[in-house]
């Protein structure tokens, strides 16, 4: 079943719109037009946006409206992007954020 | 060149904009949604005379008009600091500094964090997150999920989540902490629930509602209540259930739950883990005023109108000098008390600026912002009027009348 809303019995349904399709990480996914990131993912089954920088659990999405940057993603290069923020442009490269290294910690991990 | 910037292009933000351009201001708005309309975005309910409330339809109105008066919109701006130059602001911005004369800020509310064990799973999102990601991305947040924390956002935004075909298993209580307060204690989330039944379609919890207006009557409720709780709109909403922790290993899993005590405290041998694909934590709306304390704005703290707000006076002048400030950054109201703010700080402005010929529009704004409150279909909190005229009163010392 999609994850996606068409009809709605108060808001209506959704017409024909534009498909989209962008990268996340290694894999190719559709969006349509007007969806941002963390939306068209989600659609797709996709809840993990990155893990965290220093213990590598997973994290997704958590206030939707840009206040919490638990979505934080890295957008065609550029690092903290909102992914709750930020529509889907054709070919966009997004990718999860990863474990950063922490050499100096105890039994911390090397890059 | 323009006279206003308006940050926030919410319901207070853009109809401030469309007062001001009206009396022949130049205007801007920023916002750093991807969209305008601010949190009327994905508002959807029915009011008591049956018609729906869509926040949609609202903010699309809402940016016609400013636009056909020439309003400039500009979405995924975000603005980060504001210092004051000699004859008005320097805003800084992601798209660059800007020069202003008059400076509205409109930045509406967040929600606050509750914390839960197991809260960073993914599947795990703020109540409001549900509702944008529902009504404006038209994208489910899971099959059956758990809504911890039972209050009138979280109510409302359950009633959106059913309306799209998302079951809300049940409503629970976060666990009883210092940072969730009095909203992991059953008592205090009845009294709460009270004044939003009048929403509910059931005749019952009409009827039971005015029934439970005394104190002592609603401690009996408590004490007797069915541990399977009520349903509102089929929703079980469980008053005696706490989340003691949220459950899963790569995503949300379940939901590990107790029943608790009157006062909130969890029941030995009572613990079950519940299935749930995702968990809604409301946690309740605070104003988002950092932007007003840069400014040097002074605050006040008044629970009732959600924590600590910038001081402003009836005409949404603040205490610094060519600073205005509109809706829920200066208290936790709804959509329709933000839009008469707006106006009101849209035609206060106007004559800031010398183009208010005449002052009975404004006069009568102020005087429209009372009769919004009073006839609001939801009360976010028994005692707003009483946290305004406190917040009017200490202004007073600030801003000669």
């Amino acid at each position: 079943m999609s994850q996606r809303i068409d009809h709605h019995p108060v808001l209506g349904s959704l017409g024909d719109r534009k498909q989209l399709s962008f990268h996340y990480n290694d894999s190719v996914y559709m969006a349509y037009e007007g969806e941002t990131i963390a939306g068209a993912l989600l659609a797709a089954g996709v809840r993990t946006l990155r893990v965290h920088e220093e213990k590598g659990t997973p994290r997704g999405i958590y206030c939707n409206i840009g206040h919490c940057y638990e979505c934080r993603v890295h957008v065609d290069g550029i690092p903290t992007v909102r992914a709750c923020m930020t529509l889907v442009q054709e070919g966009m490269q997004v990718n999860a954020g990863s474990l950063l290294p922490t050499p100096l910690k105890k039994g911390g991990h090397h890059a | 060149m323009i006279d206003l910037l308006i940050i926030g292009a919410g319901p207070a933000g853009l109809s401030a904009a469309i007062a001001s351009a009206r009396q022949g201001l130049a205007v801007r708005v920023v916002d750093e949604f991807y969209r305008p309309g601010g949190r009327l975005l994905g508002q959807l309910h029915e009011e008591p005379d049956g018609m729906w409330w869509n926040g949609l339809d609202e903010a699309a109105r809402l940016t016609e008009t400013a636009k056909s008066l020439g309003v400039e919109i500009c979405c995924g701006v975000s603005v980060f600091h504001l210092t004051q130059s000699q004859n008005g602001w320097v805003v800084s911005t992601t798209q660059g500094e800007m020069t202003v004369p008059l400076l509205l800020i409109a930045t509406g509310a967040s929600e606050a964090a509750v914390p839960v064990p197991g809260w960073t799973l993914p599947g795990v999102m703020s109540i409001g997150a549900a509702q944008v990601m529902t009504n404006v991305q038209r994208v489910r947040v899971g099959q059956r999920g758990v809504v911890i924390g039972v209050n009138i956002l979280s109510v409302a935004i359950s009633r959106e989540l059913q309306l799209a075909g998302v079951t809300v298993d049940r409503m629970i209580l976060p666990p009883s902490t210092t940072v969730s307060g009095t909203a992991g204690q059953p008592e205090a989330v009845m009294q709460s629930l009270l004044r939003v039944a009048h929403l509910a379609p059931s005749l019952m919890i009409r009827i039971g509602s005015k029934l439970m207006r005394s104190p002592w009557m609603q401690k009996l409720a408590i004490a007797l209540y069915p541990s399977k709780g009520f349903s509102m709109w089929d929703i079980p909403i469980q008053l005696r259930t706490t989340a003691l922790e949220i459950v899963g290993t790569s995503q949300v899993e379940g939901v590990r739950i107790a029943r608790v005590a009157a006062d909130g405290s969890p029941i030995d041998g009572t613990e079950q883990v519940i299935p749930a694909d995702f968990v809604c934590i409301a946690g309740g709306l605070s104003p988002l005023a950092e932007l007003a304390a840069i400014a040097g704005c002074p605050f006040a703290y008044v629970p009732s109108l959600g924590g600590h707000v910038p001081l402003h006076n009836e005409s949404m002048r603040t205490p610094v000098p060519r600073l205005y400030v509109a809706g829920n950054i200066t208290g936790i109201e709804s959509a329709k008390v933000a839009m008469a703010q707006g106006t009101v700080a849209g035609l206060s402005i106007a004559k800031a600026r010398g183009k208010l010929t005449n002052e009975q529009p404004l006069s009568d704004a102020i005087q429209q912002v009372k009769i919004v409150r009073q006839h609001a279909t939801i009360q976010f909190h028994p005692d707003i009027v009483a946290g305004r005229a406190l917040v009017g009163q200490m202004t007073a010392e600030w801003i000669a009348p």
